[in-house]
């Protein structure tokens, strides 16, 4: 049969964005996939060297669209790093707070976009009515829906309010999660679409520097959030499952978000006990980190996050470098998709959650 | 239809029109209803379908051009008459503009082959059945026509599936249409519906005798509309749009049209086969004279309204099966289910026969 060469993308309904997969094909079997990314490259990292710290906050939340919080928070804590600043632990409540419902509403949108990838439409009104609660929420206390910038150096911008409505959100989600449950999970034709599709082993997985919720789907236990001083309080047990195929990376996702909620409830408990709040807050103007480089590093809801950031003593850094885990995501693909169908081939790619701001930069 | 043939031409005796002009009129009148009858059943339709859809992910739906929204596919419709034929390049012209064209005279042959009601049926032949099933297989060829010559890969890949799709339903269609034949047996619709009126109203349909072929012809009939989850031909999340990704404006319009037409079609095909057609579910009907027509439309259409439901539904909830799968299911568990039907039908009319 003569091949045939698809290019899947970039103006392509199910692609999130602008993903390029130039595709061979032999009728519909898949016979080599090669990622071409880079349509949405705004030079996030370039921009770095021209801007000064507090110049450079606010675009960091742009990395990823979807998560939002987690950038900013890495960015913040690289600096404070570097200046010793250490956070209040209520400062470190709220953040932990934050990141978590961000967690959520990140997975929320990825289970409806997949269900939508499958060709099932309502999921994602169901859970973009629950990830709107929590935009509504975020508009509430940071004045913003998506690209918050609230968390400054040295602390947050302002106190947090507005405890009980969370509490009533994360009620709700709690309630509409065994809904989903309910319509998705057990669905013959859902499970013949993921059950042993795009299976993703310990060492293609490690291999491939993936990491975050895929990875811990195919059983190996890496989760940052254990040994990061921000959760040092927090009781949470790290979802980690078997197989690695689709319908595990969704499995694990939903099994998340209870998760999340439950971190949610912890810190709710604390900040709701506790009043005032004291902050490290450091002057913005001309903030100068010390020579040297300086890493660190975050559990996005994309996999781990990092960010390294070389400076001379200068304004602003010499260098500055992300590690998103989209990226690798995209990378896996080459193999993932090989020899697969056409119409599966696409649930595999959306089942790895790919974000093209985050992979681009 | 004779009766109302006799009432024609003895009305137009009464004002001196001879009769040569009633008997061509009588064919070309009904022709327009039911072009008329048609658009505006397939502009409601897109409109309910997308209500529907709209109160099953809580939201509104349309409701904005019209009271509440019932302007808004006659607005799209205009929309996309106004719009320009975007013809591509390296297409194939004449196959392009031909395959939008010829997709609609089969929808309207179909239809004008169901009784409506005990004296209005537009074409009423023997073998009303077979010809049904021989026609509402013809927008396949428009399908390939269209996904052929857009030279588009997407379209090409539409029209395939849709191919492979349709040869493997199509078979336990036939089997399940046969068995029917058998509980009637006549191949003419009027008088299929006519063998499952009885006292009993609702319980003398043939969904009780036939019930696993009901389900085999609902499914089937999912698959042959490219409904979902069998909606693989135009998976906008793989194909885009499948064969129709290159057309615009009104040829656009009349290949989604023409799909909500054989919609329509087969869900009152399946409510005259296993739902009785035009009776009543009560054994008799409620009215006396001239409105026991209406009556008979009615019922029909209330069985059809609730067959559309029920694909409405479905597709507002079950994601897309996988291409392999889809396949696998109808050579190897529909076509043997649908044999089977046959077998125990046949039994049951022997032992009622009997």
């Amino acid at each position: 049969m003569k091949k045939l060469k698809l290019n899947l993308g970039p103006q392509h309904p199910s692609t999130h964005g602008v993903l390029r997969l130039i595709l061979e094909l032999e009728g519909e079997k898949i016979l080599s996939c090669e990622p071409d990314v880079g349509y949405l490259h705004r030079g996030l990292e370039k921009m770095a060297e021209r801007l000064s710290y507090i110049q450079y906050l606010p675009l960091v939340d742009r990395i990823d669209y979807l998560a939002s919080f987690f950038y900013s928070e890495l960015l913040c804590r690289t600096v404070e790093k570097a200046l010793g600043i250490e956070l209040d632990k209520k400062v470190c409540m709220i953040r932990v707070l934050l990141l978590e419902l961000n967690r959520i509403s990140s997975h929320l949108l990825w289970i409806g976009a997949y269900l939508m990838d499958l060709g099932a439409t309502s999921p994602f009104f169901y859970t973009m009515r629950e990830r709107e609660m929590i935009l509504k929420l975020f508009e509430k206390i940071t004045g913003q829906r998506m690209m918050n910038n609230y968390f400054v150096y040295g602390g947050v911008r302002h106190d947090i309010f507005a405890l009980d409505d969370i509490e009533c959100i994360i009620n709700t989600i709690e309630k509409k999660i065994l809904d989903y449950e309910n319509i998705i999970t057990e669905n013959p034709i859902f499970l013949q679409r993921t059950k042993n599709k795009g299976i993703i082993s310990k060492e293609t997985g490690l291999n491939g520097s993936i990491t975050g919720v895929n990875l811990r789907a195919s059983g190996i236990n890496l989760d940052l959030r254990k040994n990061d001083y921000l959760y040092s309080d927090i009781n949470y047990k790290s979802i980690i499952l078997e197989t690695g195929d689709s319908w595990d990376r969704y499995k694990a996702r939903i099994l998340e978000i209870i998760e999340s909620c439950k971190i949610v409830k912890q810190t709710l408990d604390y900040l709701q006990k506790t009043s005032g709040l004291k902050q490290n807050l450091i002057n913005p103007i001309g903030i100068k980190l010390p020579e040297g480089s300086f890493y660190s590093e975050i559990e996005a809801p994309r996999g781990l996050a990092s960010v390294y950031i070389k400076s001379t003593g200068e304004k602003t850094p010499y260098r500055l470098k992300w590690r998103t885990g989209s990226y690798y995501a995209v990378n896996l693909l080459r193999k993932l998709l090989i020899n697969e169908h056409l119409n599966d081939a696409i649930a595999i790619a959306g089942s790895l959650d790919i974000i093209l701001p985050e992979v681009d930069k | 239809m004779n009766y109302l043939y006799f009432l024609y031409i003895e009305f137009l005796a009464k004002h001196n029109i001879p009769q040569i002009f009633g008997d061509i009129t009588f064919y070309v009148i009904p022709c327009t209803i039911i072009f008329i009858a048609l658009l505006i059943a397939i502009l409601a339709l897109v409109l309910l379908e997308r209500k529907l859809l709209g109160w099953f992910t809580q939201r509104k739906g349309p409701n904005r051009v019209g009271l509440w929204g019932l302007l808004q596919t006659l607005a799209d419709a205009l929309k996309l008459l106004c719009k320009e034929n975007i013809t591509p390049n390296n297409a194939d012209k004449f196959l392009f503009n031909l395959a939008p064209v010829i997709i609609f005279i089969p929808v309207m042959i179909v239809l004008g082959l169901i009784p409506f009601s005990s004296e209005f049926t537009f074409m009423n032949f023997q073998t009303n059945l077979l010809i049904y099933i021989i026609v509402a297989t013809m927008p396949v060829l428009s399908i390939l026509l269209a996904g052929w010559a857009s030279n588009n890969k997407y379209s090409l890949f539409g029209a395939m599936r849709n191919i492979a799709q349709i040869l493997a339903y199509e078979l336990p269609i036939a089997f399940t249409i046969l068995s029917i034949t058998v509980l009637a047996s006549s191949m003419n619709l009027t008088q299929i519906t006519l063998a499952q009126s009885s006292k009993l109203g609702l319980l003398g349909w043939f969904f009780i005798p036939c019930f696993l072929g009901l389900i085999i012809m609902f499914i089937c009939t999912l698959a042959e509309l490219n409904r979902c989850p069998f909606d693989l031909p135009e998976a906008e999340s793989e194909l885009v749009c499948g064969y129709n990704t290159e057309y615009s404006g009104m040829r656009f319009a009349l290949l989604y049209l023409s799909e909500y037409g054989m919609l329509l079609a087969n869900a009152l095909l399946i409510a005259v086969l296993f739902f009785g057609g035009y009776l009543s579910p009560f054994g008799g009907y409620l009215t006396t004279g001239f409105w026991i027509y209406i009556e008979q439309v009615s019922w029909l259409l209330i069985k059809t309204f609730l067959i559309i439901f029920l694909i409405v539904w479905i597709r507002a909830t079950l994601p897309r099966m996988s291409s392999p799968n889809l396949l696998k299911l109808s050579w190897s568990i529909l076509l043997p289910a649908s044999i089977i039907n046959l077998f125990l039908v046949v039994i049951i009319k022997y032992i009622g026969g009997v």
